[in-house]
């Protein structure tokens, strides 16, 4: 099925009789198998309003990310949160749509700066399990009306509901960007970098470690204030390994993408994980890891490659945070969960939503289990 | 504004939901006196009073879970309470129920730099987790005006900002795990020391949610390097609606300031006599805060000073100190009391895009003649979020009535031009009965199907955010 528009969306599933696969761009295959027929939401496409003098821009869910941020290039403005292209990643060849984006809450390097997606999420229309039109929020900046379902929204993998429509806010592109790459040993040694920049005033937005490159520590903003704050934090810095400054305009983008994209991983075979956890305890579970590693947000997330059907959640021990199975084969996903567990008491809170908002289980049934 | 009929039943148990409050709590953690319960029967919107049934102060998670677990068995309603500064009755109890104040929970729990991060009791106020790591260099950014008094836990249920959210964020930007006890005394935690909770999002939606889903006991919240320096400037006009216009030229251009708070005359002069912060004499005043070293200030300034020159501005003066910066904030933070000492006011919430600043400020002026009122405007520009202080006298009968009538015009006017009832101080009871002005009968009813699972039998906090005749079926059940 693939409807045209938000109507004929919520008519289709008011109709269902069975359950319905929830599809974007199909670029982000992540989780259980889920049958049922497919509900394709690429043709509800376009940008419905862009005020870059209100910063928010409003577009319908099967809109390409390309043309979102493409459209935002041109007035010089971006999406805060630099959602990442999972495609090299999952070995996955759709178009990724914006939609896509908000119910994998999928936020990049500038995170630890700007937000995650949710942060920058201002506004959703849904359809929900029962065929029902649902709109939360707005396009305000700031909106306290009433609870907060943009934000239950982004990251529910389609099993509240189907988005048909999502409002952003959004920020002037910076102007300038400079890179510092510290020459770092081990994961120890590049979160004391990374600890090191974020507990500064430099106002750092990106902070990563790349193992045989360094830790890269990225500031943004108006130039002089780039080359101010980047040659603070070259001194501030230059005790825990020779610091080379990245300012490339070729160069600087593409190692952002690279750490966004977790490109190192790319082509390689075996299962990819991401784990969210304290930034302090990266390098002790850097250490229980036996396969490659990449950090990003400061150490608070480990992309880690390891062999195929390795019970990662078994070698980390007890995690203060969560890691999620990201690409692992069908049986491996069948037989490891690719969510995290929840606590019983979460678990029924959740449970009790999705029995709420989709009273059949008609939307991406197990996708999470 | 009207409320439910209290519960009779509820009433006359008085005596033994006290002696069993006593049992469960150390001795000093129940009032029921009528003379010490009368400080709770309002908050920050003192027009509506209403005495308690009890108050009970726990002072540990377990405390606020056995209080739950007792009231859950007697279906006796619980309204939780920060430090009662909503502006919204967040916090106005009903003749029926106990109110749940978690003042007495400020501990910090754990403090670690390296992670930016903080756990504190959720009754610690806001200012004071600002001041439990300010030695070390570091911040709490959500800076509400009453960050003084106004606790985490009510900051978590309102999902406060404040005026340097603009580049911060509001309460949810800056939450990354709290503890939370639900109506039935299960005690939950949700996320913690790392950027995402994982699974849904339960964060995003108990951030917001007014005191309904659960009593947040504890919370961990982000904290931030202070920047090098700050200072702000002062720009005055001539009219409202060009500081309007300056304010969304310089959103359009590219510049983030930390802060774009706006003032009308009427303001401008409340808060000189009270913070004597030296505010040009004018219409309209922009205090406009940049950050950065002394360097980045100037080039800053620079543009900032660029683009007010081209609306002609009055005066445009940059801050020559710190104690000066000092005074020009205490002015802004102060203007909801300054304005209080001259005239009893309801203050709204409104937040509109920033682009209808300049015919949205024209068309209160507007309203504000039709209805015969007068009106301070003093408000968070740079995301649209305004704060018409409608002046009315309590005393001359029919008074707050017409104010009432105005304020519901001008957040209809909000909504109309594609903004929202309230920005940052939450719905409470103040703006319940608009919410249809907003939403549609689904929207609301998807929003209380959150409340069914987290409280099914409607028992915390039930009558605020949504119209009693919307949520009557629930509250009954």
């Amino acid at each position: 099925m693939r409807p045209a528009d938000e109507a004929e969306l919520a008519e289709m599933i008011r109709s269902a009789t069975g359950s319905l696969r929830i599809r974007g761009g199909c670029t982000r295959d992540v989780g259980r198998a889920v049958e049922g027929e497919t509900l394709d939401v690429s043709g509800l496409t376009g940008i419905t309003r862009y005020e870059p003098g209100s910063l928010t821009l409003v577009a319908r869910a099967g809109t390409p990310l390309a043309e979102v941020e493409d459209t935002l290039a041109a007035e010089g403005q971006c999406l805060p949160f630099e959602p990442g292209d999972w495609r090299g990643l999952l070995g996955t060849t759709g178009t990724p749509t914006i939609g896509g984006v908000v119910a994998a809450n999928v936020s990049g390097p500038r995170r630890i700066q700007a937000g995650a997606c949710r942060d920058s999420l201002i506004g959703v229309r849904f359809v929900d399990g029962a065929g029902t039109i649902v709109s939360n929020g707005g396009r305000t900046m700031k909106n306290v009306t009433g609870y907060d379902l943009v934000k239950l929204m982004a990251g529910s993998w389609g099993t509240l509901g189907v988005l048909t429509e999502v409002s952003f806010k959004v920020l002037p592109c910076a102007a300038a960007a400079a890179t510092l790459v510290v020459d770092t040993a081990d994961a120890a040694a590049a979160l004391a970098v990374m600890s090191s920049a974020l507990t500064s005033p430099f106002d750092v937005s990106g902070a990563a470690w790349l193992p045989g490159t360094g830790a890269l520590i990225r500031v943004e903003g108006f130039a002089g204030s780039v080359a101010y704050r980047s040659g603070e934090l070259a001194k501030r810095l230059a005790p825990f390994g020779t610091v080379r400054l990245e300012t490339d305009h070729d160069r600087h983008p593409a190692m952002w993408t690279g750490i966004r994209d977790a490109a190192a991983f790319h082509g390689q075979a075996g299962d990819i994980w991401r784990i969210s956890v304290r930034p302090s305890d990266a390098p002790g579970l850097v250490a229980r890891i036996a396969g490659q590693v990449l950090l990003d947000w400061g150490g608070g997330l480990i992309w880690a490659l390891v062999g195929e059907g390795t019970d990662l959640r078994a070698d980390l021990g007890p995690l203060t945070g969560h890691a999620t199975l990201i690409r692992a084969s069908a049986a491996t996903r069948a037989r490891i969960a690719p969510f995290p567990p929840e606590s019983p008491a979460v678990a029924a809170l959740t449970r009790g939503l999705r029995a709420r908002f989709d009273p059949r289980g008609i939307l991406n049934p197990g996708l999470l289990d | 504004m009207q409320m439910p009929v209290p519960d009779a039943r509820l009433i006359d148990g008085k005596r033994s939901l006290v002696s069993a409050l006593r049992t469960a709590l150390p001795p000093d953690a129940v009032i029921d006196d009528p003379a010490e319960t009368r400080a709770y029967e309002c908050d920050a919107l003192s027009a509506y009073r209403c005495a308690p049934l009890a108050v009970v102060l726990p002072r540990t998670t377990a405390e606020v879970a056995a209080v739950l677990k007792l009231c859950h068995a007697r279906g006796v309603p619980v309204v939780p309470r920060g430090s009662g500064t909503s502006l919204a009755g967040g916090a106005l109890p009903t003749a029926d129920c106990v109110i749940l104040g978690v003042a007495r929970m400020n501990a910090v729990i754990e403090t670690n730099y390296a992670d930016r991060c903080i756990r504190v009791q959720a009754g610690r106020t806001n200012l004071s987790v600002t001041g439990a790591v300010e030695e070390e260099g570091f911040f709490y950014a959500p800076d509400p005006s009453s960050q003084l008094a106004c606790a985490i836990a009510g900051n978590i249920a309102m999902n406060s900002g404040g005026a340097h959210c603009l580049k911060y964020g509001v309460t949810t930007n800056n939450l990354l795990g709290v503890t939370m006890v639900t109506m039935d005394g299960t005690v939950i935690e949700i996320g913690g020391p790392y950027m995402d909770a994982g699974g849904i999002d339960l964060l995003g939606v108990i951030c917001g949610s007014e005191g309904q889903l659960g009593v947040v006991t504890e919370a961990t919240l982000r904290i931030l390097p202070k920047p090098e320096g700050a200072r702000p400037v002062l720009i005055g006009f001539d009219s409202n609606e060009v500081a309007g216009a300056c304010v969304a030229d310089i959103i359009r251009a590219g510049i983030l300031p930390v802060a774009i708070e706006f003032m009308d005359r009427p303001c401008i002069r409340a808060c000189e006599d009270f913070a004597h912060a030296g505010y040009p004499d004018c219409e309209a005043l922009l205090i406009i805060e940049v950050e950065g070293s002394a360097a980045e200030i100037d080039e800053q300034l620079g543009l900032i000073g660029q683009i007010a020159r081209r609306h002609e501005p009055v005066e445009i003066r940059e801050s020559r100190s710190e104690e000066e910066s000092k005074k020009i904030w205490l002015g802004r933070k102060s203007a909801f009391g300054a304005m209080g000492q001259i005239a009893d006011y309801i203050c709204l919430d409104g937040t509109i895009p920033v682009s209808e600043l300049a015919f949205v400020l024209r068309r209160i002026g507007e309203l504000t003649a039709e209805y015969g009122l007068a009106v301070a405007n003093v408000f968070h520009a740079g995301d649209g979020n305004l704060h018409p202080l409608i002046l009315y006298d309590a005393n001359r009968p029919g008074d707050l009535d017409k104010a009432e009538a105005l304020g519901a015009a001008i957040l209809t006017l909000c909504v109309q031009v594609g903004g929202c009832l309230t920005g940052e101080h939450g719905v409470g009871v103040e703006k319940r009965d608009l919410m249809p002005v907003q939403f549609t009968a689904a929207d609301m009813e998807a929003q209380m199907r959150v409340k069914d699972v987290f409280d099914p039998r409607w028992l915390l906090n039930p009558a605020k955010v949504f119209p009693l005749q919307v949520s009557e079926g629930r509250r009954a059940a």
